[in-house]
């Protein structure tokens, strides 16, 4: 039992912190310009396969800079030259933009790489286990993951709250037109956040690649739970996000863990279920098997309960 | 310094300013008055660049319509907005210190200036803006635009709804701010402290100038100020 926590929390913070490195880009680039950016999953998988042709030629440190830089100036482009020529049509132009973006993407990966999984590996250096607790093994190639994470995190808060481009970033989602006409160049702080939001989400392409896999289907997967991550969260919140992201990422590491249904529950209390009751499917349901649908679960609740979200403020 | 020359301004489809003509000249403090809703606000966005006009706006004898605001704003024209529009949750020396245009880079006025000229400013520089009273807010707002160090600033109702000890303060910073040389246009919707400070007026009605002169020529023209500014 205890080494079930264990583990599960440590993968779960693994996992949430990889949350968090998509949201908060996606977060800042909704505050700043109020559009989703469906696109932004695609760039994470952009992320990732750049980066395992880049291991294939140069190695994979080499691609832990490079993939990230690369998909930064694709988001970079996507905004200056695609994004801000669309949102004089307004936020349902731009959403359909977006949509639009993140299909041609995962179809140009799809023609360049196949549709196939690629076989994106950690280094060599990283595939060890770092530690091992009852009987079980924890890779170092997670707890590197997570040292990166952390890092973000660590830099994106002293960038947003200590520097001068920060609280340039701060006042301009609120005042965009106040902070231009004290001489700041707005555009070019919107692209430079687009850029940097982008390039968080390739990097965390980059380092999921080798642990969850790189393959056609990974933005659809990945993208949906951040999706549901940044609205628990509450719009526009990067608290918010934060929170929802750990919340997120432990809920299903936890579910996957545990791997017990309402029969065993039932039987735990002394009530046996009959075999041929209308119900038995429900019954034998584990959590492990609800633990995809989850965060659905959590979205939903939260919509009916609280629709601004954990933290945020705004009606979603 | 300023010359204004025909200026047309919409939101959307609606005409709001109707060839608005005026300048400011070195040195000068002019007032641009006139009721509510009659687009003094629109003239001086159009400006700064944050509407788009048409006609032409010559600073330092220099076209500016067409610039974007920010480079506006890096030719030396400064705008205080309306309504103490300050950065909330952005603490009294980060408002600050968004006026500077590069970090650093300080003209005319230091950050201990305005802490010397507003001590409550110093007292609460590690608060947010939000939590300032009415009065304080609107000593930052213009302290904030004067730390981009504007050749001229355009002020929008300063005094509005502020206690009359306030309005004298208000008074006292645009007499410094004149001093050390930066040009200001004043816009107002009472003439309280306009007429006593400027050396000449514009009144404006319904999107255009209806009348320019000094001080003394408003207060003798009973018919305009009738007509146009008092209620
Ligand atoms: N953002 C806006 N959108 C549409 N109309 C506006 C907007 N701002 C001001 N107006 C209209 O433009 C006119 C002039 O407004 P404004 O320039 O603020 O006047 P003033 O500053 O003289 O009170 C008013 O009729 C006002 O309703
Ligand atoms: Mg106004």
């Amino acid at each position: 039992m205890l080494e079930l926590i264990v583990f599960s929390l440590l993968n779960g913070l693994v996992y949430g912190l990889l949350l968090f490195m998509l949201s908060s880009g996606l977060t800042l680039i909704f505050s700043m310009m109020g559009v989703l950016n469906f696109a932004h999953a695609s760039l994470y998988m952009l992320g990732a396969y750049l980066a395992y042709t880049i291991s294939l030629k140069i190695g994979f440190w080499p691609g832990l800079i490079i993939a990230p830089l690369l998909v930064g100036v694709v988001g970079a482009l996507i905004e200056r030259y695609g994004l801000r020529n669309v949102h004089r049509y307004g936020h349902v132009a731009e959403l359909i933009f977006t949509f639009g973006v993140a299909f041609l993407i995962e179809e140009s990966v799809q023609l360049v790489w196949g549709r196939q999984n690629v076989d994106y590996r950690e280094p060599e250096i990283l595939s060890f286990p770092l530690f091992t607790l009852w009987g079980t093994d924890f890779p170092a190639y997670k707890a590197f993951m997570l040292a990166i994470s952390v890092a973000i995190f660590i830099a994106l808060l002293l960038v947003l709250t200590r520097s001068r481009v920060g609280l340039i970033i701060q006042a301009a989602i609120t005042h965009p037109n106040q902070v231009a006409m004290l001489g700041h160049n707005v555009p070019l702080v919107f692209t430079g956040v687009f850029g940097v939001g982008s390039a968080l989400a390739g990097l965390a392409g980059v380092i999921a690649g080798p642990a969850l896999g790189t393959f056609p289907g990974m933005a659809a997967v990945l993208g949906s739970i951040v999706f549901v991550v940044i609205v628990v969260g509450g719009l526009g919140s990067l608290a918010g996000a934060f929170v929802a992201s750990l919340l997120i990422g432990m809920l299903q590491t936890f579910a996957v863990a545990v791997d017990y249904s309402l029969e065993d529950l039932f039987a735990a209390v002394g009530i046996t279920t009959s075999k041929t009751s209308a119900l038995i499917d429900l019954y034998t349901v584990t959590v492990a098997q609800i633990g995809p649908i989850l965060p659905y679960l959590l979205l939903v609740l939260i919509l009916i309960f609280r629709p601004t979200g954990l933290l945020g403020k705004r009606e979603v | 310094m300023l010359e204004v020359r025909d200026l047309h301004a919409y939101y959307g489809k609606s005409h709001i300013l109707h060839g608005v003509s005026f300048d400011v000249r070195d040195g000068e403090i002019v007032s641009l008055l006139g009721r509510n809703g009659v687009g003094r606000s629109t003239t001086c966005k159009a400006i700064m660049g944050d509407v788009t006009p048409s006609g032409s706006v010559r600073f330092k004898g220099e076209e500016i319509v067409g610039l974007r605001p920010h480079q506006i704003a890096h030719r030396g024209l400064g705008y205080v907005p309306e309504n103490r529009d300050i950065f909330p949750t952005l603490t009294v020396r980060q408002n600050l210190l968004m006026g500077q245009k590069q970090a650093r880079r300080e003209g005319r006025w230091k950050m201990d200036d305005m802490f010397e000229m507003f001590s409550n400013l110093r007292e609460r520089a590690d608060t947010p803006g939000g939590v300032l009273s009415g009065g304080e807010q609107q000593m930052l707002t213009m302290c904030r635009t004067l730390m981009g160090d504007p050749d001229l600033v355009m002020i929008d109702e300063p005094t509005e709804g502020l206690a009359p000890k306030l309005v004298e303060q208000v008074a006292e910073l645009l007499a410094t701010i004149a001093r050390r040389g930066v040009s200001i246009l004043l816009v107002e919707q009472k003439l309280t402290i306009a007429l006593k400070i400027s050396q000449r007026v514009f009144v404006m009605g319904h999107g255009q100038v209806v009348f320019e002169g000094t001080p003394d020529a408003l207060r003798a023209n009973e018919q305009i100020r009738r007509e146009w500014l008092e209620v």
